[in-house]
């Protein structure tokens, strides 16, 4: 053994380490998706609970629920998916305009739905307190109505950064992000529409 | 577990998916019954479920070999150990390792966490336990006169390996475990991965803690 001096590292400069955690922004998708899942969880528990105990009639008489308005509500919102996946995809390529109109068109749908649904409320003919069943409807689709005025509210901020210059091929993850949100209120919206409005 | 939600594409794939599930489910329900709907709703759960938890594995990276010129007379030598770093076996064999060669060992500790403290980034306590077992470590090496310094690394030996791998170009890898039958690292194949991944000789030293405790109250 000889004693001597080396230096600390070898003849290259040291490569950027990347550690095994996981990224923070997985990890926090991961932790809110978890959250909402959970959160959803504990009102449709309450929904089949009611079903179930109830009688095979659903919905219970003398209530009824608008299915084809609903099912068209179900088509706008869907497609405002394929609205946002094609603004996404255009950025990526660079094309802003094809970005600009897929947020504003995603926007309006995301907005028509909401519309529609307060109409909704508005004209179905029973409250939230005429009973479990008035009181569930309202909670699971209030529920998912309050995700969508978030989505709303968070491409409303992507639209403006959009119309201002921002984004661009290489850095989107604002619409990324948005768009991950929008397809989750999309696809919580299809399980509450396939079990309280059709099943 | 992949998050399917991890990217705008992989969110508009799921939500595809889901369209088609319960647009399957509907279908049945309205022309077959309730109970084929369930029927229906039963497969494609089951189906699902076996395509998630049975696709490809990731593709393993590709093998990792430090970029150094190798020197004459000189020998690096990176030892990988958790709780077995003060063990006796270990010490006398880096000892074995470094007779008539300039030597240079980096001794890494790695982290060991729970896993809920590792998905949570709660590594605090973890790294200070791997640092005391190093210190003490690597006190008595510089004792017995071999050129050493310690790092606490990923919690993850491989990930740890690596890591130092990138900045200390090792000319052999030392995994230090427990024997067979004790030793996690064993059981989940660290040795037998370690070797696939990194294109550096791997010895693997076997340190019986017990054994060495009982033969120290002996003398």
């Amino acid at each position: 053994m000889e004693a001597h001096a080396h230096a600390a590292h070898a003849d290259h400069p040291p490569i950027a380490n990347v550690s095994s955690r996981v990224d923070a922004r997985v990890l926090g998708m991961l932790l809110f998706i978890a959250s909402e899942i959970m959160l959803f969880g504990a009102f449709f528990t309450a929904y089949f609970f009611i079903r179930v105990s109830g009688s095979d009639e659903w919905p219970l008489p003398p209530f009824h629920l608008p299915v084809f308005v609903a099912g068209v509500n179900t088509a706008i919102l869907v497609t405002s998916s394929f609205t946002m996946h094609w603004a996404l995809q255009s950025i990526k390529r660079g094309n802003r305009a094809g970005l600009r109109a897929g947020l504003v068109l995603t926007l309006l749908m995301g907005l028509t739905f909401l519309l529609t649904q307060i109409t909704e409320y508005a004209r179905v003919g029973f409250a939230p307190h005429d009973g479990a069943f008035g009181t569930i409807f309202y909670c699971l689709t209030g529920l998912h109505g309050a995700h969508v005025f978030v989505g709303l509210t968070i491409l409303l901020f992507v639209t403006i950064r959009a119309f201002r210059g921002h984004f661009s091929p290489a850095a989107h993850h604002g619409v990324e992000i948005g768009g991950i949100y929008w397809h989750f209120v999309d696809v919580m919206w299809i399980v509450v529409y396939s079990t309280i409005y059709i099943l | 577990m992949k998050n399917p939600l991890r990217s705008e594409a992989a969110a508009y794939r799921f939500l595809l998916g889901t369209i088609v599930y319960f647009a399957a489910i509907v279908l049945a329900s309205v022309v077959g019954g309730r109970w084929w709907g369930v029927g229906v709703f039963a497969l494609l759960t089951a189906a699902a479920a076996v395509w998630f938890f049975r696709r490809d594995p990731v593709a393993p990276p590709p093998q990792t070999a430090p970029r150094r010129r190798a020197v004459e007379g000189e020998k690096r030598i990176l030892v990988v150990a958790n709780e077995t770093v003060g063990g006796r076996t270990l010490r006398e064999m880096i000892r074995e390792r470094s007779e008539g060669v300039r030597e240079e060992v980096l001794v890494v500790c790695p982290a060991l966490n729970s896993p809920l403290k590792h998905w949570v980034s709660d590594e605090d306590e973890a790294r200070d336990a791997a640092q005391k077992r190093l210190d003490a470590s690597v006190a008595q090496l510089r004792a017995a006169g071999i050129n050493v310094r310690g790092e606490v690394g990923d919690g993850d030996p491989l990930q740890a390996v690596e890591d130092a791998l990138r900045t200390f170009g090792a000319d052999e890898i030392v995994i230090s475990t427990h024997p067979e039958g004790r030793s996690h690292w064993l059981e989940r194949g660290v040795v037998t991965n370690a070797r696939d991944r990194f294109a550096v000789p791997i010895t693997h030293v076997v340190v019986d803690l017990e054994k060495e405790r009982e033969e120290v109250q002996h003398r």
